[in-house]
């Protein structure tokens, strides 16, 4: 993978928190999983930067945000929900079965197995 | 359901549901998959680009919890007793209460940690898992053979060390105590977090000495 790539996200998202070096900080797994798979549908030309970033800022000026900043990643995921659905890639409806879905095969595997949508008892 | 519908022989009394997936962990598996089945993503590119990362951030709060038992042997020692306590003392919790021990490594006994398939990695702790850790080989693998599993990592151990593996559960997730390394008498306990990898908190590595870290 090249590294360039991944600068323009870092440089472009707005308020993303970074470390003294300039990585992304995630406080949680699920952040770096959204992180990159916005920075890998970037790379494979599915949206701009540009739209990225409307979509993005137009989730963080919304009213009611936390004056600490800790759902920084709630509004990126927003915000990459919404784009794909713009982009007719999914719709929310698809998106809230999945969501879910996973929410019950999470609660249906036993520890120490992976935890596969499959495992969902209603799917 | 309940707990004996598990299938599993770990004892720790009343635990409901081994995993739980919050709303935003479940909103991203769901884009995930939805972006997988349309064939945007792969995991492999994702893991790719996580894996970039992963070593660099996170937070850093177990390296302060190890430091801290490295020059304090009374917080050591209450470490040792009893970690969910301890830990909680500098302000970090889980996400779930979950609680916590603290395995010290010594002259005698490595400690190694498995356990990341499910939900129960304690990344408030220990930062973001490695993507290697995740697989599920290294699992089965770590418990059979772990002296193998730990000299692919570049981590040989004489042969008279005896090497504890800890299975992390729903409410149990452990928390390895690298042993202090020689040459740090003068340091900072800032600077000796420095010398604390993710990796040898879960055992699959060593502390740093100063002179590596350079």
């Amino acid at each position: 993978m090249s590294t360039c790539k991944t600068t323009s996200p870092l440089a472009a998202s707005a308020e993303l928190p970074k470390s003294p070096e300039g990585d992304p900080v995630f406080a949680e797994p699920w952040q770096a999983s959204a992180f990159a798979m916005t920075v890998r549908l970037h790379e494979k030309g599915v949206f701009s930067w540009n739209e990225w970033a409307e979509a993005l800022s137009a989730e963080l000026y919304k009213p009611g945000r936390k004056a600490d900043a800790s759902d920084y990643f709630d509004c990126w995921v927003a915000a990459l929900s919404r784009l794909v659905t713009e982009l007719s890639i999914t719709s929310n409806g698809q998106l809230d079965t999945l969501t879910k879905s996973w929410q019950r095969a999470a609660e249906a595997t036993p520890h120490g197995k992976p935890i596969l949508i499959e495992n969902d008892p209603l799917r | 359901m309940s707990a004996h519908d598990h299938g599993h022989d770990h004892d720790h009394g009343d635990h409901h549901h081994d995993n739980h997936f919050t709303d935003m962990e479940a909103r991203v598996k769901a884009l995930e998959t939805v972006l997988t089945e349309k064939g945007l993503i792969d995991l492999a590119a994702i893991d790719a680009i996580v894996e970039t990362y992963e070593t660099k951030i996170g937070p850093r709060n177990g390296a302060r919890v190890v430091a801290k038992a490295w020059v304090d042997p009374d917080f050591a020692e209450w470490l040792k007793r009893d970690a969910t306590a301890a830990i909680a003392s500098l302000g970090y919790t889980g996400r779930q209460g979950e609680h916590m021990r603290a395995v010290f490594n010594t002259a005698d006994t490595h400690n190694l940690v498995v356990c990341t398939l499910c939900s129960c990695y304690p990344w408030s702790v220990l930062g973001l898992p490695p993507v290697w850790y995740k697989a599920p080989p290294y699992r089965s693998r770590a418990v059979i053979d772990p002296r193998g599993v730990l000299a692919e990592f570049g981590l040989t151990l004489s042969e008279d060390r005896r090497i504890r593996v800890w299975d992390s559960t729903a409410e149990l997730r452990y928390l390895v105590v690298p042993e202090r390394p020689a040459g740090t008498d003068g340091l900072s306990e800032e600077e000796l977090a420095d010398l604390v990898t993710r990796d040898s908190m879960i055992g699959t590595g060593l502390a740093l000495s100063p002179e590596t870290q350079r």
